[in-house]
């Protein structure tokens, strides 16, 4: 298991590696500097000339990506070009708890309501809550987030007016981005669930489990769901990605203060620091996602085992 | 052989049916016997006869919607079982009779530990304690051959080999006592010498607790060795049943006699099988008559047109074939063997 773990870990680090390579060559690959413009004042030559020396971004390029491998290896991003007040650190302290919110919470709705829905299509096999189900799971797949985002607005927002359109300040005000975030995800694992529910439940050990007598409750909790969970958690590594990058879209739409608001406005303003901050911090907290993942896998099947793939 | 003689299980013209794409089937059709205490009854048949189904429709496990109990009773201990809701269906299943599988790679979950599915019948439906049952399962796992049981509680069914793991499906029948266990075909998945171990294994299980056994198989041999009393099976049709000794040395049904025949025997100097010629009837449409005839070199007009009483042949011996009758020519014994 220790060994097992090492090694993830420094497959993670070699990853961060290519992905912080890859984010500084597209990073200097758009064409303009973050001084084009800044904040709104048009700048003489002589003080972007001060400004890049200061920002390190009259070197050479492989100079420039010493530099920022060296602040990405002590987390030192320095203050962001556009709000020179505040540092890439307090930029992700502060926006970062309200994604993380945000995301687990939607992910976590995905997870539990997604399950549910699937085992109930599954054991009501071309019943009506099946087709319900399948029903749901087919339009959440098909409507993009955004599209469901706008209209949840506008259904309970504007005509109904029972829950806030925006901004970021408790329970009601989590409840329509979570829902616009989590029914994509959900239809995927309502999808899977059901249809791996559907091949254990021909399973010979199922038929064992109901010679011993077993509650179907028992024998769906018990027997079949973790069996059937294996599929699952192969998608929830991507599932967990897409619900990050989806609470960039999110966010703007509901006025949430989160990370995607800095993301997207570094990548357009050419705010170096600020993008290469947020993107090495979301690719971390991917690349973690992924290995909870695998150790999942070892606790829901015993034959896969940590730290022996190369025997 | 017979400890008691009150029965334990009663069943009565059975009749199951499948529907699938291709029609119905009638995999059963008017089955009847009955079990005493402790005894070993075995039903021996070829694949598609219809004895599997029989034992799941003993132990209500035909799988809905597509299986169905049409026609005649079970009776165990005397309460009728075809009728019974499914709650007091689990009350019975793996405490009064139990069930042992075919494919001991398959039936057991690969993803819980051998401790928790031997002591799960325990827990839940004997309500015991988790201690107690832990303490039961192992006292189990030492009476099926395995050591270290202690250890073997935390391992996972990856981690046993085919006889272990129908050892530990045993076990697994065996831990909340029942008076009835049906194997169906315990061994068909397993070497050859762990198949005899197993069957040596029902045995002393049998002299140890007085459980009774239903016994399915296609392996005369297996019968020849741990069977009280055989019935033959043959498209959904006991054809005849009697003690061990009825079938072996007086089989009176040509099919049972025909399946005799085909028996390997590399102590003769036969060089060639004795296959049964043609395949069973196809039980989308049951055959009017005797269910045999187009594969019995001694059918007569009456055969194929009505299907033949079941005609008692000795004490505990019947059969159901024309020739019993009284007004047929009675056939040859056939069988040279044994």
């Amino acid at each position: 298991m220790l060994r097992f773990i090492a090694r993830r870990f420094f497959a993670m680090i070699l990853t961060l590696w290519v992905i912080a390579t890859l984010t500084f060559l597209l990073m200097h690959a758009i064409p303009g500097s973050p001084f084009n413009n800044l904040n709104g004042k048009v700048l003489s030559d002589a003080a972007v000339r001060n400004l890049e020396t200061h920002y390190h971004i009259d070197k050479p390029l492989p100079i420039q990506y010493l530099i920022y491998l060296k602040s990405i290896a002590t987390f030192t991003y320095g203050p962001s070009i556009k709000q020179p007040s505040q540092t890439v650190n307090d930029l992700l302290g502060r926006g970062f708890p309200v994604s993380f919110e945000l995301g687990m919470w939607s992910l976590a709705v995905a997870v539990v309501s997604g399950v549910v829905l699937g085992i109930f299509a599954a054991l009501k096999h071309n019943g009506f809550i099946d087709y319900l189900a399948m029903t749901i799971a087919v339009l959440g797949i098909s409507i993009p987030n955004f599209v469901l985002a706008t209209l949840l607005i506008q259904e309970f927002a504007v005509n109904l007016r029972l829950l806030p359109a925006g901004t970021w300040q408790g329970f009601a005000y989590m409840i329509m981005p979570v829902v616009a975030l989590a029914t994509g995800p959900m239809a995927i694992i309502a999808r899977l669930i059901r249809s791996s529910m559907l091949e254990v439940l021909t399973q010979d050990y199922i038929r064992t489990a109901q010679a011993k007598g077993l509650s179907p409750f028992l024998i769906v909790t018990k027997h079949a769901l973790k069996n059937a969970l294996l599929p699952v958690v192969t998608v929830l590594g991507t599932l967990a990605a897409s619900i990050l990058t989806g609470t960039f879209v999110i966010e703007k739409i509901f006025a949430i203060p989160g990370m995607g608001k800095y993301f997207v406005d570094s990548i357009n303003s050419r705010d170096y620091p600020v993008i290469m901050g947020t993107t090495m911090f979301y690719s971390a907290l991917l690349i973690f996602m992924l290995f909870l993942v695998d150790i999942a896998y070892g606790w829901l099947d015993p034959r896969i085992k940590m730290g022996k793939e190369g025997d | 052989m017979h400890r008691q003689s009150d029965k334990l299980l009663e069943v009565e013209n059975l009749h199951v049916s499948f529907t699938t794409h291709g029609g119905e089937v009638h995999a059963v059709r008017g089955v009847s016997f009955d079990i005493r205490n402790g005894e070993t009854f075995a039903v021996v048949g070829e694949s598609g006869c219809g004895k599997s189904v029989t034992s799941l429709a003993v132990m209500g496990l035909i799988p809905k919607p597509h299986g169905k109990i049409i026609d005649g009773s079970i009776r165990f201990k005397g309460k009728e079982l075809t009728t019974a809701s499914p709650r007091a269906l689990r009350k019975i299943q793996g405490v009064n009779m139990s069930m042992i599988f075919q494919d001991p790679m398959t039936a057991l979950n690969p993803t819980l530990t051998i401790g928790s599915q031997l002591t799960e019948g325990i827990i839940h439906q004997k309500k015991g304690s988790r201690k107690d049952a832990y303490q039961k399962a192992i006292e189990m796992l030492q009476m099926v051959g395995l050591s270290n049981a202690d250890q073997r509680m935390k391992q996972y069914p990856y981690q046993f080999s085919g006889g272990m793991r129908q050892r530990i499906v045993i076990a697994m029948a065996l831990i909340c006592e029942p008076d009835l266990i049906i194997a169906d075909e315990p061994t068909t998945a397993l070497d050859v010498t762990i198949q005899v171990q197993i069957l040596e294994l029902f045995d002393y299980i049998q002299k140890k607790t007085g459980v009774a056994m239903i016994m399915i198989t296609h392996d005369l041999g297996v019968v020849a060795k741990c069977a009280d009393r055989v019935a033959v099976m043959y498209a959904g049709k006991i054809v005849e049943t009697g003690s061990k000794r009825d079938i072996f040395y007086h089989a009176k049904h040509p099919y049972t006699q025909a399946l005799l025949n085909a028996i390997v025997r590399i102590d003769l100097p036969s060089d060639t099988l004795k296959p049964i010629e043609g395949a069973p009837p196809d039980l989308f449409a049951p055959p009017e008559g005797c269910a045999f005839c187009e594969r019995c070199p001694f059918a007569m007009e009456v055969c194929q047109r009505v299907q033949p009483p079941t005609t008692a042949a000795g004490e505990n011996h019947a059969v159901a074939c024309w020739f019993l009758d009284k007004r047929a020519d009675t056939i040859r014994h056939q069988v040279e063997i044994l």
